[in-house]
């Protein structure tokens, strides 16, 4: 088989972030072509809670997060409605008063840059969300963030880009990242003046150095309970579990779907390949859940399963030029932010690659920070 | 053990042999909307032994209770979600 | 040896059990229903209905069984450990032989009008009089494929029902040949027929679209070149049966052709699991029970007596490959739903819809056909048939279960 294709730009991996950037480079004018070994939007795309939110674990990620957020507001009204975009908002629940004094820096961080916030006290919270147990101590409501559907949204984008001459070939495993090329086990290339990898979790397979690790993560559904909770819960400890870099860690972390489902999150775990779903991570996932929501335990759960979030060193996707193969890009190492980051990534990607001055300074994603350990 | 049980459906008494099922108590109410579907149509029991979920109503304040797979208790409370 | 879990109190699993009891085992059988007696004994433990059910209730009476009522199994958390949840917890189950009689549910295949309320599966319908629906005075169409079809116009009829007509979507050819493979059951058969007097068996017959407002009114009817309408209180329609495979998947058994693969011995590919009855291909009621015996055997190590069995189990497959041949679905019946039709009923995703996508997967992901508490069970055996796309892996829960029932699961 010969059919070779020729293209400005071939995004490898149809995730989120892949079809986010596809539709970017589309919009750009260049012709692009994406790749997936699967469907659109099957890997951690498939797994994400699709939690549109800020996040200030530091600036480089509070400025994506926030960028990001602007991006989704501002395509908001054109996302189809299964995408389900619900503006629920979050609440950062506060159990002790550590937890408040964290809550207060956040409150303090994210107001200083202007994102509305609100801070509870323990019977605003009981208010606002009436399904919390008693004693907790306060939160703070982020109003501005919001929830999707993200397998949705990555068609929606991937659509984006076909409707501007984007070609998609599903179901095309890649062999290889050549230099200039894509080669599909299917014997065919792709021959591309750039290409992207934005193949989340197996980005390091293309990609041989690139120091991204699986990080699993398991997530259950329940039936419908529409009167249960409106906003997204998240614990102000999920921090915590987030940057741990060695043990599996379990945090607080549910949402609203506007069909009424709950959907329950969250576990991580390094260093282990079976996507099978794993019973323990799983009972200490909803123990934490119902401590926080005791009324859970007597829900329907209709399903559980699990995805792999590619995760990085220093917790910030790797955007832009690889450094060491002129023609590679990478948009990819996004842990668990990758439904949120998606949109400014793909325009962080663009502006690298045709050397706009991009909106929020690009330097932290670079993968050349990281060059040292790519050398490696 | 008796030979019929009385069942509420929404808030209507319903006598039934021992042994039934819930769902056959709400239709022998009369009622023939036992839940509302994601687009808002009525739903009723489709299969009658427990795998499609369209018999689902609240039992005793559980929602989500498939009805076909319930056996009437004395003074049951059932409430169709119509 | 030891002990021996049966899943399922249908006529698979309760001859497997008897055997296995019978040949010394401790049996423990395991069913959602409240009493044993599957689909096609239901509400018989107390009152069978035929002699072979009154039999075989006789048979596990006289042995050592313990029966789990209302239990659904959901998990294995390790080999030899299975999970099951009832109103009032989990309860671990644990063996060293596992026979696995689930049975089968019916195909449904949508059509316009078919969400209606009072618009029911064959099976169904009969499942809720023999429950306690009041059924008398009231006039159904009986609709769909199989023999089940037959059954349930008689048992309906029976109770005082109106039973306007029986559509059957294969053609009077098949039947024909369907009808000479019956000499054997002709008892069964022939009292069908008694029971059937007056009430239409109409051939290469379906209902293309049901009628209503707020639930069903009349139905309309297709056959050939001539089409009606017909006013009736219920629709019990059903397209034959599809093996649940689920816990078989769950526990990495190999299904082919929609049924789990079994040896000689109904041993499926997984050690120390058996797999007896519908679960394995249809293929009715004796086949099933002569199946649970043989695995029943198989797993108490009576591997001779088990082969005693196995030419009985030859001449009922003969019965159950005719029984498939006879009632394999049309082509038409796939022009049967509308692009507005809904397809998966649990997220009301409609044929159309549906129809965008290439692979089960991305209509799962893209649609969410599939995900809602049926998990498939409902669409699925219409989705294979309309577009040919299969099911794929099952992770726990098998059935929706309590939040605090996951978290039970675990050590």
């Amino acid at each position: 088989m010969t059919a070779n294709k020729v293209c400005d730009v071939v995004i490898v991996g149809a995730g989120i972030v892949g079809a986010a950037c596809a539709a970017e480079c589309a919009r750009e004018g260049l012709s692009v072509a994406i790749v997936d070994a699967g469907i659109v939007g099957g890997g951690a795309t498939a797994a994400g809670m699709g939690h549109l939110v800020v996040m200030d674990d530091s600036e480089a990620q509070f400025a994506l997060t926030r960028y990001s957020q602007q991006l989704w507001d501002e395509v908001g009204a054109e996302l189809p409605r299964e995408v389900e975009h619900d503006a629920c908002g979050t609440i950062w629940i506060a159990a002790d008063d550590e937890e408040v004094a964290e809550a207060q820096r956040k409150a303090r961080f994210y107001s200083e840059r202007g994102v509305v916030v609100q801070m509870l006290d323990a019977q605003a919270l009981r208010e606002a969300e009436p399904s919390l147990r008693e004693g907790l101590v306060g939160g703070l409501r982020v109003p501005g963030d919001s929830v999707i559907y993200p397998p949705c949204a990555a068609q929606f984008f991937v659509d984006k880009a076909r409707a501007r001459g984007a070609e998609v070939f599903l179901g095309s495993a890649v062999e290889a990242i050549d230099t200039d090329r894509v080669r599909l086990r299917n014997g065919t290339s792709i021959s591309a003046g750039l290409i992207v990898n934005s193949a989340g979790s197996w980005s390091p397979l293309l990609t041989p150095g690139l120091k991204v690790r699986k990080r699993k993560g398991h997530l259950v559904i329940t039936d419908r309970y529409p009167k249960f909770l409106r906003h997204q819960l998240v614990e102000l400890g999920y921090l915590k579990s987030a940057h741990s870099l060695t043990a599996d860690s379990v945090a607080f972390n549910i949402q609203p779907r506007k069909t009424g489902q709950l959907l329950i999150g969250s576990s991580r775990q390094f260093e282990v390949n079976d996507a099978g779903v794993d019973p323990s991570i799983l009972r200490r996932m909803l123990e934490r859940a119902v401590e926080y929501l005791p009324g859970l335990r007597k829900l329907s759960s209709l399903r559980t399963w699990t995805g792999f979030r590619a995760a990085t060193p220093d917790k910030l996707p790797l955007i832009g030029p690889h450094g060491e193969h002129p023609r590679l890009y990478l948009a990819t190492g996004h842990e668990g932010l990758g439904i949120t980051t998606s949109l400014g990534t793909a325009k962080l990607l663009v502006a690298t690659i045709m050397n706009y001055e991009p909106a929020i300074p690009v330097a932290p994603y670079l993968p050349a920070r990281l060059q040292e350990s790519l050398h490696a | 053990m008796p030979e019929s049980v009385t069942v509420a459906v929404n808030g209507v008494s319903v006598t039934m042999p021992a042994g039934s099922m819930v769902s056959a108590a709400i239709l022998k109410a009369g009622v023939t909307t036992f839940r509302r579907s994601m687009s808002g149509e009525p739903r009723g029991p489709l299969c009658g032994m427990g795998i499609c979920f369209e018999c689902r109503v609240t039992i005793d304040g559980e929602e989500h209770s498939r009805s076909c797979q319930t056996v009437c208790k004395d003074g049951m409370d059932v409430r169709t979600d119509g | 040896m030891g002990k021996a879990l049966v899943i399922g109190a249908g006529p698979a699993g309760l001859a497997a059990a008897y055997r296995a009891a019978q040949s010394g085992l401790t049996v423990t059988v395991v069913d959602d229903n409240p009493a044993a007696g599957g689909q096609i004994w239901r509400g018989e433990l107390a009152k069978p209905a035929s002699r072979e059910a009154q039999a075989w209730f006789e048979k596990i009476r006289s042995v050592d069984i313990a029966f789990i009522n209302g239990a659904r199994v959901f998990q294995q958390p390790r080999t030899g450990t299975l999970l099951a949840e009832t109103s009032e917890g989990v309860i671990e189950l644990n063996y060293d032989s596992l026979v696995l009689a689930t049975g089968a549910r019916e195909r449904f295949l949508p059509f316009p009008g078919w969400t209606l309320p009072n618009v029911m599966g064959a099976g169904g319908l009969q499942a809720l009089v023999k429950t306690g629906l009041p059924i008398e005075g009231k006039r159904v169409v009986v609709a769909g494929s199989g023999p089940l079809l037959l059954a349930v116009a008689a048992y309906l009829r029976g109770r005082g029902a109106e039973v306007l007509l029986i559509a059957e979507q294969a053609s009077q050819l098949q039947l024909a040949k369907f009808g000479l493979g019956l000499v054997g059951k002709m008892s069964q058969a022939f009292s069908l027929k008694r029971q059937l007097r007056g009430v239409e068996y109409l051939s290469r017959c379906w209902v293309i679209a049901a009628h209503g407002a707020g639930k069903l009114e009349s139905v309309t009817l297709v056959r050939g070149g001539r089409r009606w309408q017909v006013s009736c209180d219920y629709l019990a329609c059903g397209f034959h049966l599809v093996p649940n495979v689920e816990l078989a998947e769950l526990l990495s058994c190999v299904v082919e052709n929609g049924g789990v693969k079994v040896d000689q011995f109904q041993q499926t590919s997984v050690a120390n699991v058996y797999g007896a009855g519908e679960v394995t291909g249809i293929g009715g009621l004796d086949l099933s029970l002569v199946e649970g015996e043989i695995a029943g055997l198989a797993a108490a190590g009576k591997h001779d007596d088990a082969r005693g069995l196995f030419p009985v189990r030859e001449q009922q497959r003969k019965f159950a490959k005719l029984l498939n041949n006879t009632f394999t679905l049309r082509d038409e019946l796939r022009q049967l739903p509308a692009p507005e039709t809904i397809v998966c009923r649990c997220e009301d995703v409609t044929f159309e819809r549906l129809r965008e996508h290439h692979s089960w997967r991305a209509a799962k992901l893209q649609t969410r056909c599939g995900m809602g508490p049926c998990q498939g069970r409902v669409c699925g055996g219409a989705v294979e048939f309309l577009f040919g796309w299969r099911a794929e892996s099952v992770r726990p829960p098998v059935l929706p279960v309590r939040v605090e029932s996951l978290i039970s699961s675990a050590e």
